[in-house]
């Protein structure tokens, strides 16, 4: 029996990080199966004027190829979706993103509570969010807006994260699923994998 | 206000506003359209969305404010500055190898960031007085701001280093002076330009341009309305003139894509090639 919340009702996976947030997300992209099904946003805090050279760290050992949508981009399964410099990244409904040059959250752009929170709309209880390491509270909204809307939320085990402040605000304000250390969250991922393959 | 706007209300919302406004919000993006509705209620402390609604209803003179509020007027000068370079190197010379003047509309111009950092470059070229320069917008009270000239100085850090790193021919101060806070620019600098208010949506093409910029403003708009968008723009374009829109901006899924050709797809620049 596993200790997971799995399901096969899942369809998407939105992943939050911060100061210190880099390396568990390299860890984890780097087990994540080339073709594990559902597609997942990726909102980290980054350098706001540097366009280039965060793909690319990201993808050195990213199984999948990452990319930065385009506005009004069409969500395709297996995606990895990075929220670009300098840019809100939002779900729509009708399975596209688009992007919004709107004032910073949380000193952010892009920030963390904008695609959570636009997720959990778009998805309903058919999302998992996830919230790594940081330094400060975003993506705290964003994980209540999952959990109200009936999604699995996840935060990396604050004894784990480099700086925990950003899981801890998450606990704070709401009920959290599973807080997991790196490599159990990658358990999960490989066990939830397993499960959406299996007829 | 702590629950989720439903799209009911919005609706209900977009529909006053077209009835009495003659402005047309249905086809904004959602996701932003919905979290500018919600900051408008924070920010007047409105109970509900109908109460909203009812206070358009009975106050015109707070419409203005209401699409000051809706709109995002985020700017900077020299934003993507390799944009500028190749505005700079390739586009704006290929068009003056066949035309003596230039035209240019900054749709969707904010503040004047955009406007300001135009004229600088092309004063720096030595064509700005060849150069003939509408910028416009939806937000009367920004476009009253981009008239003025003036930009706040927190904000002349990053203009200053997206300057210096579109290769500027001197630094930024040489333009503008300080008062009470503000970079207020020379305002020989806008000699050439003329803002109005105008609206994509109602779309109505009113003259013919070698370049229009209309860069992150398609961002706020669904794609049925982007469609909408770019057969005006396309039809406000001469032939061989060019397109550019925000870097993170694509044409590749609109109808009218294949009446233009990318000239650089890293910037997003087109060029309309078939009328
Ligand atoms: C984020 S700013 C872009 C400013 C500048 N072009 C840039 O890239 O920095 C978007 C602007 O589009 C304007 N806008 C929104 N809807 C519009 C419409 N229907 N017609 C004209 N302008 C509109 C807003 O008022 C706002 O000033």
């Amino acid at each position: 029996m596993t200790r997971f919340k799995l399901s096969k009702k899942y369809k998407a996976i939105a992943i939050g990080g911060s100061a210190g947030s880099f390396q568990p997300i390299t860890k984890i992209l780097s087990v994540i199966p080339k073709d594990f099904p559902l597609p997942i946003f990726l909102c980290l805090h980054r350098l706001k004027h540097v366009r280039h050279g965060f793909v690319e760290a990201l993808s050195i050992k990213s199984l999948k190829p990452i990319h930065e949508p385009f506005d009004k981009e069409s969500i395709k399964r297996e995606q990895v979706y990075l929220a670009p410099a300098n840019y809100h990244l939002s779900i729509e409904l009708g399975n596209t993103m688009s992007l919004s040059t709107e004032r910073l959250i949380n000193n952010s752009r892009p920030a963390i509570d904008i695609t959570l929170e636009s997720a959990a709309y778009a998805y309903r209880d058919k999302l998992i969010g996830i919230l790594m390491s940081g330094a400060n509270k975003d993506g705290a909204l964003g994980m209540q807006k999952i959990k109200d809307r009936g999604g699995l939320t996840m935060v990396q085990d604050p004894e784990e994260s480099m700086i925990s402040t950003m899981p801890n605000s998450a606990l704070s304000v709401t009920e959290i699923d599973h807080v997991l250390k790196t490599d159990e969250i990658i358990e999960f991922i490989l066990e939830l994998d397993k499960m959406l393959r299996s007829s | 206000m702590q629950q989720e706007i439903e799209i009911a209300e919005l609706r209900k919302l977009t529909e006053l506003i077209k009835e009495k406004y003659d402005y047309d919000f249905k086809n904004y993006a959602m996701s932003s359209f919905k979290r500018r509705i919600k900051r408008i209620v924070e920010l007047y402390k409105f109970k509900t969305i109908d109460s909203l609604i009812e206070k358009l209803e009975s106050t015109p003179s707070f419409f203005e404010e209401f699409v000051s509020e809706i709109t995002v007027n985020v700017t900077e000068m020299f934003r993507d500055p390799s944009f500028w370079s190749v505005l700079k190197e390739q586009i704006i010379p290929n068009i003056l190898l066949n035309h003596n003047k230039l035209n240019v509309w900054h749709a969707g111009c904010s503040s004047g960031e955009e406007v300001i950092s135009m004229t600088i470059m092309l004063e720096e070229m030595g064509v700005l007085d060849r150069s003939n320069i509408i910028a416009t917008d939806i937000d009367t009270a920004i476009i009253d701001r981009a008239k003025k000239g003036t930009v706040s100085l927190k904000n002349m850090e990053l203009n200053a280093s997206n300057y210096e790193r579109f290769e500027g021919k001197y630094t930024i101060d040489k333009y503008f002076q300080e008062q009470n806070g503000k970079a207020v620019f020379d305002p020989n600098l806008i000699r050439q330009v003329s803002f109005r208010k105008h609206d994509l949506v109602k779309g109505v093409v009113f003259s013919k341009f070698d370049l229009i910029l209309c860069r992150n403003v398609m961002i706020y708009f669904n794609q049925t309305l982007q469609n909408d968008v770019l057969y005006k723009l396309h039809e406000s374009l001469f032939r061989y003139g060019y397109l550019a829109i925000g870097s993170k901006e694509s044409l590749i899924w609109c109808d009218i894509a294949n009446k233009f050709i990318v000239v650089n797809n890293e910037e997003k620049v087109y060029k309309k090639i078939k009328d």
